[in-house]
């Protein structure tokens, strides 16, 4: 499965057509707890990750707390 | 100063990029008196960059405010918005919808677009705005408690381009908090804005890039302060030409 991860494509090995965010989140090594994602442009919070199935072309934004003005 | 029922005593709202150091960041947030530091979202890197920040945010006591900057739509507005709000667990909300790439200047439309539709969600939103008077009703009348008009584009530093508009703010929404953000560049501008009635200012690039930012954001504050007792004291009115202050009557005749 091909998707985009934060403007970069990536290949996920799995053998479904769908993956769940969560399983996707692992597998991109997104370990830090204090990330909030976004799957083709609308956000997907963190309690609802687990039931949102990514599939082929979709594009994926994981954001973190950063210094702003 | 009331916001969204909060009582905030400080009148300095400080962004918290480009600064030294964290060490120096948290120098300064301290110096300043703050009580309202703003943040931001960005792109999680494989080496978890942004946890670090995060725990720098959890040792300080200032009620975090997240923004929304580089959004150029209502919709990437909207999005990042509910987003900060899970990350922050606040929902207070710096809305900048982003108009223009050279200048910075907000896209009012796109801007009152989102607010209604945040506002609707529960947002309290701290919009980034120009000083025009219409899109401030408009803002207001989405939910919007806190006006932000820029005082000149972000990060120039070149001080309140039209002062005359800011007034006109404050005498058109005696009772919106008014807080002027982006292009303060010097104290005597914090100072300006204080004395033209605003209740707050928010700073970041002024006292980032600033030689000393720890006592920059020393002088921001002590000028922040001067500025609103200025206002207070109601400063007197411009005259064309010169009257003396020392008593004509008792002139002695020498000539």
């Amino acid at each position: 499965m091909k998707i985009k991860v934060n403007g970069q494509m990536h290949e996920l090995s799995h053998p479904s057509p769908t993956l769940a965010l969560t399983a996707a989140l692992a597998k991109l090594g997104f370990t830090n707890p204090a990330l909030a994602t976004a799957v083709n442009g609308l956000f997907v919070p963190r309690d609802a990750r687990a039931d949102v199935a990514l599939v082929d072309g979709d594009q994926l934004e994981v954001l973190a707390p950063m210094q702003g003005g | 100063m009331q916001i969204y029922g909060t009582e905030i005593t400080s009148p300095l709202l400080l962004g918290t990029a480009q600064y030294p150091s964290p060490t120096v960041l948290n120098a300064a947030i301290e110096a300043s008196g703050t009580q309202i530091i703003t943040v931001s979202l960005r792109r999680e890197t494989a080496t978890g960059s942004g946890a670090g920040f995060f725990d720098l945010l959890q040792q300080n006591d200032c009620h975090i405010l997240p923004n929304t900057a580089g959004c150029h739509t209502a919709q990437e507005a909207i999005t990042t918005a509910r987003m900060a709000r899970e990350m922050f667990e606040t929902d207070w909300l710096k809305l900048e919808v982003i108009g223009h790439s050279d200048t910075l200047q907000p896209d009012v439309f796109g801007l009152v677009e989102a607010a209604r539709v945040l506002a609707a969600d529960g947002f309290k939103l701290f919009p980034y705005t120009t000083d025009d008077l219409v899109v401030g009703e408009k803002l207001i009348d989405a939910g919007c408690e806190v006006l932000m008009p820029w005082g000149a584009p972000i990060g120039s530093g070149q001080g309140l381009r039209n002062p005359d508009a800011l007034l006109s703010m404050r005498a058109h929404f005696p009772n919106t908090a008014l807080i002027v953000d982006a292009g303060i560049g010097r104290p005597s501008d914090a100072a300006q804005a204080m004395e033209l009635g605003m209740d707050a200012v928010l700073l970041n690039t002024a006292v980032a890039k600033a030689g000393d930012p720890v006592g920059m954001a020393r002088a921001m504050a002590l000028a922040i302060k001067a500025g609103r007792a200025g206002f207070q004291a109601g400063p007197m009115e411009r005259r064309d030409m010169a009257v003396p202050s020392t008593p004509i009557l008792g002139l002695a005749e020498l000539g």
